[in-house]
């Protein structure tokens, strides 16, 4: 685990809102020449803290008017592998992402759709078809907001 | 209105957010002022954003991360802005989402491990407002996560 002094929570989190920025303008900020905030930003991405970088799209402007999480159970536990019923799923273009709970149910998946309509195709043609599939609950996102977290 | 060549350029620089623009002018078969003007013109329309750096918490040493899906006292008409105002308030909430559906909010929580979470638990979470009912799904695994668009 890596521990991180404020000179790092504070690159961090300029980052997180924006990883454009170049390492000499971050520097500035937060009062450390080019090169130090290059070795530090390094560093971060080299231990893991700084798994990737995502774009942000705006959704609906590309024509993407539902997000949908779908709660998944598995009717046959035993019977069909974890691993064919990711595999299947993951590869589905409208399902943003797989995570595998416990809880009430097995997996959570984001799901985008042009519309509600698009959104029945995908539930009933990719969705309902898939391998083991058991009990599905559906939630409509409304809003969504990221918070910084604990940095 | 987003063109097929907005898409292409969109879906290649999904896939890597960190290609450099002469790469990126080349898959897409453009020259590099045309693609640079293209991109900008996305930006400008805010349709195109970041892309931010995704923090991998794990590595910071929160290894516990629980779906919190909370149902609300909608009798209160303030329900909404008063929970999620002061969940805003909770440094280990990452993420909160309102939902049209069986749930009506969702959290995402992280923690360095089980004693930590409940301590948050006990102490923040369920002192947060208008709660109706509160179910938890522990996270066990991230199968897919890159939250690309199907463009």
């Amino acid at each position: 685990m890596m521990e991180l002094d404020d000179i790092d929570r504070a690159l961090l989190r300029a980052l997180a809102e924006d990883a454009t920025q170049s390492a000499g303008a971050l520097g500035r900020e937060v009062g450390l020449s080019q090169p130090a905030t290059w070795r530090r930003i390094k560093r971060l991405t080299d231990g893991g803290v700084i798994a990737g970088r995502r774009l942000d799209l705006d959704r609906e402007a590309l024509g993407f008017g539902v997000a949908v999480f779908l709660g998944i159970k598995l009717a046959t536990k035993g019977r069909v592998s974890l691993e064919d019923f990711e595999r299947a799923v993951s590869a589905i273009p409208e399902v943003q992402t797989v995570e595998h709970v416990l809880g009430m149910y097995d997996y959570r998946l984001r799901v985008v759709a042009r519309d509600i309509a698009d959104f029945e195709r995908v539930l009933r043609r990719r969705i309902m078809t898939l391998p083991g599939v058991g009990d599905v609950e559906a939630n409509v996102l409304m809003s969504e907001e990221r918070r910084p977290g604990p940095i | 209105m987003l063109d097929d060549t907005d898409r292409r350029i969109l879906r290649q620089m999904q896939a890597d957010p960190t290609m450099a623009l002469p790469d990126l002018a080349d898959l897409t078969g453009m020259s590099t002022s045309r693609l640079a003007r293209r991109i900008e013109r996305l930006r400008d329309r805010d349709i195109l954003r970041g892309p931010r750096a995704v923090i991998n918490w794990r590595a910071l040493g929160y290894s516990v991360e629980v779906s919190l899906r909370v149902t609300l006292d909608k009798t209160q008409t303030r329900a909404f802005d008063d929970f999620i105002a002061a969940a805003r308030d909770i440094r280990e909430v990452i993420e909160i989402q309102t939902f049209l559906g069986r749930v009506d909010l969702r959290l995402s929580v992280i923690a360095r491990d089980m004693t930590h979470y409940q301590a948050i638990y006990r102490d923040q979470l369920l002192a947060l407002p208008h709660i109706a009912d509160i179910e938890a799904l522990m996270h066990v695994a991230r199968i897919k996560s890159e939250e690309t668009l199907p463009l």
